[in-house]
């Protein structure tokens, strides 16, 4: 029995030590990659601990410190309310992060599991909803987002769902082919004629085969994501000021000739993030999918 | 081809009807309450008699099918009633915006290839030297940076740097195409940019796939010169999946006009969907969401029919 359980532990420390030499891999293969996934672990960290990082309230008015460049007590200078912008940068990457998981998560999975029914059902179910993604996927993405976020109002949440409609498509798309190619092998067969149920079959025996591009698919949308919610925040259509979306900074700091910095910070954060994503999303499409390589 | 056109048309039936049918329950449907929102003005609850006088003027209090009936005939006709805040057509302010919009698209997309194809060229011919990481860096960032954060950028330097902004109020190209130039030129680059990283990592991508061909090979063997094995015969090849892009960048290219004719006071469609959002001008919103959507259908569906001109293969597929 204990030598059972020691095997066991072993085994357990073999493998976490092959996830740590499989992370030494990434790094010198693909170090855009490990590069994005590097930002994503900064800002997440900073989202984490935004209170601790940027002492300052990034709400807290001033009428003393309007427009004062970037210096020891504000690194990144203070905007036209006299708000510290280090610190709605760092608050802000709580808006940027809640608003791109959440949306990538509603988007994909909904878009997914309705994507599975679709493929493996087929019929009428499956030509209706198919005709609705058609025309889904056939507008613009940020037209799609705007029109939602008037129609529901602008809210946080309502940006993420606004998102989320974006995404749910294409999600639907990959893992409803997906589901038709693989519903065709020959375990489902051994599944059915065991008298495993539908549901079971499509997600015990299905999904899980199906996941890599589900992977894919959440990781490349997740830079978009936070881009569409900076465009509705810039537009006014996204998360209300006075909460610091960096999206939302930047139609502040417009025209400031004469602070430059406002526009600066914000967009290097958001170009970062964005970077970040992609090219982590691109490393772990590389790596799941080695027929794509290097497009 | 014939066939293959007839198909593709009488597809865009149904297409067009799910698109106009999605603006509708989008815009009428969902939760939110238009009326009310277009009477509060600023913090104050407003007035339900007011709201009741708002939703008649809209016609928001006939039956849903009703709605749905005069919007679609009203789509068909292109009559989308007139504006709540200046009382003209929407259709008229269209008409006077649109080729605004079309020539900021326009020279978008000829700095997007010009950008494009000698980078993508290049990064593929000298892969793997410092042209093919300054390209692959440039496009890269080029997918990254927000489009209107690459516009402030622009205005910002040219106003602190030098003290010039493009010239403010619109000019028709033809009463005076060089002032017109000057107010188009900067978003166009920042456009034109955000477009050619994507055009630019795919013309890279099937141009090294390409130039691994037989026929390449047998190309050089011949004798032919490496100019012309490149452009004549790589390229022409290499540039079939990428027409496929064409359409993806249009959606890119509304999406950034939105902003982009924000950020440089340009009165296009844009700018016009922008101010009805702000003034919560219903018809204004109705109207060139609509155009947006239904002209955007008509752009794919030219691209597609290019597509299978150009690759008999997906005629027949």
């Amino acid at each position: 029995m204990a030598t059972g359980e020691v095997a066991v532990r072993v085994h357990g420390l073999r493998r976490a030590a092959g996830g740590l030499s499989a992370t030494g891999r990434l790094f010198r293969r693909k170090p855009l990659g490990a590069a994005g996934f590097l930002v994503l672990v900064v800002m997440v960290f900073l989202a984490i601990f935004a209170p601790l990082v940027a002492q300052e309230d990034p709400l807290r008015l001033s009428a003393a410190d309007i427009f004062k460049s970037p210096s020891g007590t504000h690194f990144f200078g203070t905007d036209n309310f006299g708000r510290d912008i280090f610190s709605r940068i760092v608050h802000g990457s709580r808006i940027s992060l809640y608003v791109g998981f959440l949306s990538v998560l509603i988007g994909t999975t909904g878009g997914a599991i309705f994507g599975l029914i679709s493929g493996y059902r087929m019929g009428p179910f499956d030509l209706v909803g198919q005709r609705v993604m058609d025309a889904l996927l056939a507008m613009p993405g940020l037209i799609l987002a705007i029109m939602i976020v008037f129609s529901l109002g602008a809210t946080q949440f309502n940006v993420v769902l606004a998102i989320s409609i974006n995404i749910f498509p294409s999600a639907n798309r990959v893992l409803r082919s997906q589901c038709l190619t693989v519903k065709e092998r020959q375990y489902v067969d051994a599944a059915r004629a065991m008298g495993a149920s539908d549901q079971r079959i499509m997600f015990r025996h299905i999904l899980p085969n199906a996941l890599a591009p589900y992977l894919i698919i959440a990781t490349a949308a997740l830079g978009g994501a936070i881009l569409t919610e900076a465009s509705l925040s810039f537009l006014g259509l996204g998360v209300p000021p006075p909460a610091p979306s960096w999206g939302g900074m930047l139609s502040g700091g417009l025209y400031v000739r004469e602070a430059p910095w406002m526009a600066l910070a914000p967009g290097i954060a958001l170009t970062l993030a964005v970077f970040g994503f992609n090219m982590m999303g691109d490393a772990l499409r590389d790596i799941l999918d080695p027929r794509l390589r290097g497009r | 081809m014939k066939q293959y056109i007839a198909r593709r048309l009488l597809l865009m039936i149904p297409l067009i009807f799910g698109v106009v049918s999605i603006v509708f329950v989008v815009l009428n449907i969902l939760p939110g309450d238009v009326a009310a929102s277009i009477a509060t003005q600023g913090e104050e609850e407003p007035d339900p008699a007011q709201i009741e006088a708002i939703r008649t003027a809209l016609g928001l209090d006939r039956p849903l099918h009703q709605q749905y009936w005069d919007w679609l005939s009203g789509a068909a006709r292109l009559d989308f009633g007139d504006s709540l805040v200046t009382g003209q057509s929407v259709m008229d302010d269209v008409r006077r915006r649109l080729p605004v919009t079309i020539q900021l698209g326009i020279m978008s997309l000829i700095i997007a290839w010009a950008i494009a194809l000698p980078v993508g060229i290049l990064s593929a011919v000298r892969q793997d030297s410092w042209m093919d990481y300054v390209g692959r860096s440039f496009a890269i960032l080029g997918l990254a940076m927000p489009t209107f954060w690459v516009g402030i950028l622009i205005i910002l330097m040219l106003s602190r740097y030098f003290n010039w902004i493009p010239p403010l109020g619109y000019v028709g190209f033809f009463d005076d195409p060089s002032s017109n130039l000057k107010q188009f030129i900067f978003p166009s680059l920042a456009l034109g940019w955000a477009l050619s990283a994507t055009k630019a990592r795919m013309i890279r991508s099937t141009m090294l796939e390409v130039l691994r061909e037989d026929f390449i090979t047998t190309a050089r063997a011949k004798g032919l010169r490496e100019f012309v094995v490149i452009n004549r015969h790589a390229l022409k090849n290499a540039m079939i999946p990428v027409i496929t892009l064409f359409g993806f960048n249009i959606g890119l290219l509304i999406g950034g006009s939105v902003l982009i004719e924000q950020i440089f006071t340009l009165p296009g469609i844009g700018r016009f969907l922008v101010t009805g959002l702000n003034s919560r001008d219903f018809p204004v919103i109705q109207g060139v969401v609509l155009l947006i959507v239904v002209g955007y259908a008509f752009v794919n569906l030219f691209v597609d029919l290019l597509y299978g001109l150009l690759d008999p293969r997906i005629r027949y597929a």
